[in-house]
């Protein structure tokens, strides 16, 4: 039996969301609405503000910019690098945790402590590690004969990024992790047991299958993570280089358009960048409901 | 096929004070039917996972076909087991759940084929094969759980309270099939439950656990007319026995309850005096006006099931408060404060130590 509550009055409810509705206009849809504008505008005066519209122009510089083109390499080795090594890292871990029998919430605790880390912040702790004058790390790596100077050397800089983004992530993924393992009925494992399996056949014929919607849906948000909320972190530890070297798609859009000035460029990233996370967030909704549910 | 030898088995969960399961001595014959009754908590569950290789054994020993499995993991102790929640893969279709344990043991697919198609003949199982689990019913998902003990051919079936999760319509016509199918195959079975008339139905012997003790092993019908303990007395049967207090009478033949009546029970003289539990089932009960070993009941509560009739009683001849539940034929009409007088022949009153709780024989 469905019951439902029926407002008498009609303008309560509107009243009632109005704050919600009120913050996605302010803080999302308007902004939205000004970058899709920006992107279709050259500004040809910047002292006054003055600009042109110029059709597709925007995009069309910035499909034929290979400095975009770069970005977007980067973006992509960068994403998938977080999100296989947040959540490889989180699955194993949840594995453990999931066996432990003493001090079992101490381990969880500790393992969910990095989630409460600012990304900022979390750069930062690993700039402190890795920074190539004074952090313990690169200094232990020197006098192991393997120097480590991300300011210098893109590929170092982007492991150094890759594993700060991962870190932070891997509590996030974990908590899911362990409530989708804590929700596998422990007699399934029990009668594969029986059945014959072995560890590691019960983990890759049982558990991981059954763990497959909560999969599904760390990858997603992973992903969006990796493209968007990992800003800080570049932005503290390598600010886009050594070299455009751990330039992403979503720092590239700051770096333009706030330190070039190129609004329209900026604001036409800007476009792309929301194209991509409609598309995830479609695909989310779309298939986390169908496919994946055994 | 195979024997199944309990010694002296313990089980102490760490950081537990006491023993949940307190040295069991059991032999389960090639073929035998064993059910393990019990209410809940009292260890049956515990046990079977111990001869199932699920819970370790911190004492004793289980042996299956005359081989100490200690120290066996699940899989190599050729057994296999039902579970209480059927334990079936729900991302595996029924094919696939049967097949699992065969296909990692790497029989031929072929063979494979045969076995799953064979055991699904068996249970009518053959149109589902595609299915997942979700899609079936409860029924269908218990006998899946049965055809994927079938076709692995272990030596030995554990049945963890396997018909508590369907409806009694449906629990009643599964037990049938159980006890056809385990006869059919011959293979030893272990069957843990707290229901009775599963217990007393499909067991060729019972064992009464309480407590992480086994009271009683025995038939069924054993169990039910020389209860070994006044567990089992109170727990064997519905409604469940009578008891009343006494001691023996001076000369023997019966036993002086507490309200002064004289209750006629098998026992001799040279007990005079001591303390008894004298325990009545309610269906040996019977209306006797003129008998004189008769008791003056009053009427408390009625209830008529139809083919019985359900007669709660005071009884102050027995004791101050004492009751007694009378399972008389269905055509008495007996009403509330009537009085009734209630007889019972000597050879069906039992009697018990109140100390130990065993019985007196």
């Amino acid at each position: 039996m469905h019951k439902r509550v029926t407002f008498d009055n009609r303008w309560l409810p509107y009243l009632l969301v109005a704050p919600q509705i009120a913050v996605t206009v302010v803080f999302f849809l308007w902004p939205a609405g000004q970058a899709l504008q920006q992107s279709v505008y050259r500004v040809t005066n910047v002292f006054t503000g003055a600009a042109r519209f110029v059709w597709f122009d925007n995009f069309e510089h910035l499909f034929n910019d290979s400095l975009y083109w770069d970005s977007v390499q980067v973006t992509f080795v960068f994403s998938a690098a977080v999100t296989v090594l947040s959540m490889a890292a989180a699955l194993f871990l949840a594995v453990m945790a999931d066996r432990v029998v003493k001090g079992a919430s101490l381990y969880k605790t500790l393992l969910v402590w990095p989630y409460a880390v600012a990304p900022a912040v979390a750069g930062v702790l690993w700039l402190f590690l890795f920074q190539p004058a004074v952090g313990i790390i690169s200094y232990e790596l020197a006098q192991m004969g393997q120097p480590f100077n991300f300011r210098v050397d893109g590929t170092q800089a982007m492991l150094l990024v890759i594993l700060a983004a991962a870190w932070k992530q891997v509590s996030y993924n974990f908590l899911f992790f362990l409530a989708g393992l804590q929700a596998i009925p422990k007699s399934l494992i029990e009668a594969a047991a029986i059945d014959g399996a072995g560890p590691a056949k019960r983990f890759w014929t049982i558990v991981f299958p059954l763990l497959s919607p909560t999969t599904f849906f760390l990858l997603v948000v992973n992903i969006v993570y990796a493209f968007f909320d990992t800003f800080s972190i570049i932005h503290a530890v390598t600010a886009g280089g050594p070299a455009g070297a751990t330039n992403m798609l979503v720092y590239k859009v700051y770096n333009d358009g706030f330190i070039g000035l190129d609004l329209g460029g900026s604001a036409a990233q800007s476009v792309v960048l929301m194209a991509i996370v409609v598309t995830l967030t479609v695909v989310q909704f779309r298939f986390i409901e169908r496919r994946v549910h055994y | 096929m195979a024997e199944v030898t309990i010694r002296e088995a313990r089980k102490r969960y760490p950081g537990a004070t006491d023993d949940t399961i307190k040295g069991i001595d059991c032999d389960v014959a090639d073929g035998e039917f064993l059910v393990i009754l019990g209410p809940s908590g009292c260890g049956k569950s515990t046990l079977l996972r111990m001869v199932a290789g699920l819970e370790r054994i911190s004492e004793g020993e289980v042996l299956i076909g005359g081989r100490v499995v200690n120290e066996l993991e699940p899989k190599d102790r050729d057994i296999a087991m039902v579970f209480q929640n059927y334990a079936l893969y729900p991302h595996m279709s029924v094919f696939d759940n049967m097949a699992y344990g065969l296909k990692i043991r790497g029989l031929p697919r072929t063979e494979i084929r045969e076995r799953v198609e064979a055991a699904a003949a068996l249970l009518e199982l053959s149109p589902y094969l595609a299915r997942r689990p979700r899609q079936l019913s409860g029924g269908q998902r218990q006998r899946v759980a049965m055809g994927r003990a079938i076709v692995r051919e272990p030596s030995v079936f554990l049945f963890d309270e396997p018909l508590s999760n369907l409806d009694a319509k449906l629990r009643t016509q599964m037990r049938v099939e159980i006890k056809r199918l385990q006869q059919r195959l011959g293979i030893t079975s272990l069957y843990v439950t707290h229901d009775q008339v599963e217990a007393m139905t499909l067991g060729d012997r019972l064992m009464v656990m309480n407590a992480g003790v086994a009271d009683q092993i025995g038939t069924p019908l054993e169990v039910y007319h020389r209860p070994a303990t006044l567990f089992v007395a109170g727990f064997i049967g519905s409604p469940a026995m009578n008891f009343v207090a006494g001691r023996v009478a001076s000369g023997g033949g019966a036993v002086e309850l507490a309200g002064g009546h004289r209750l006629p029970a098998a026992i001799g003289g040279s007990a005079a005096g001591r303390p008894v539990t004298a325990g009545i089932r309610p269906e040996t009960l019977v209306l006797a006006d003129n008998e004189p070993g008769a008791v003056e009941a009053i009427v408390d509560l009625v209830e008529a099931l139809g083919a019985d009739t359900l007669v709660h009683c005071r009884v102050a001849a027995a004791g101050p408060d004492a009751t007694l539940v009378a399972r008389l034929p269905g055509s008495v009409h007996a009403r509330q404060g009537e009085t009734l007088r209630l007889a019972v022949p000597d050879t069906q009153v039992h009697l018990f130590d109140p100390e130990t709780t065993r019985a007196i024989v």
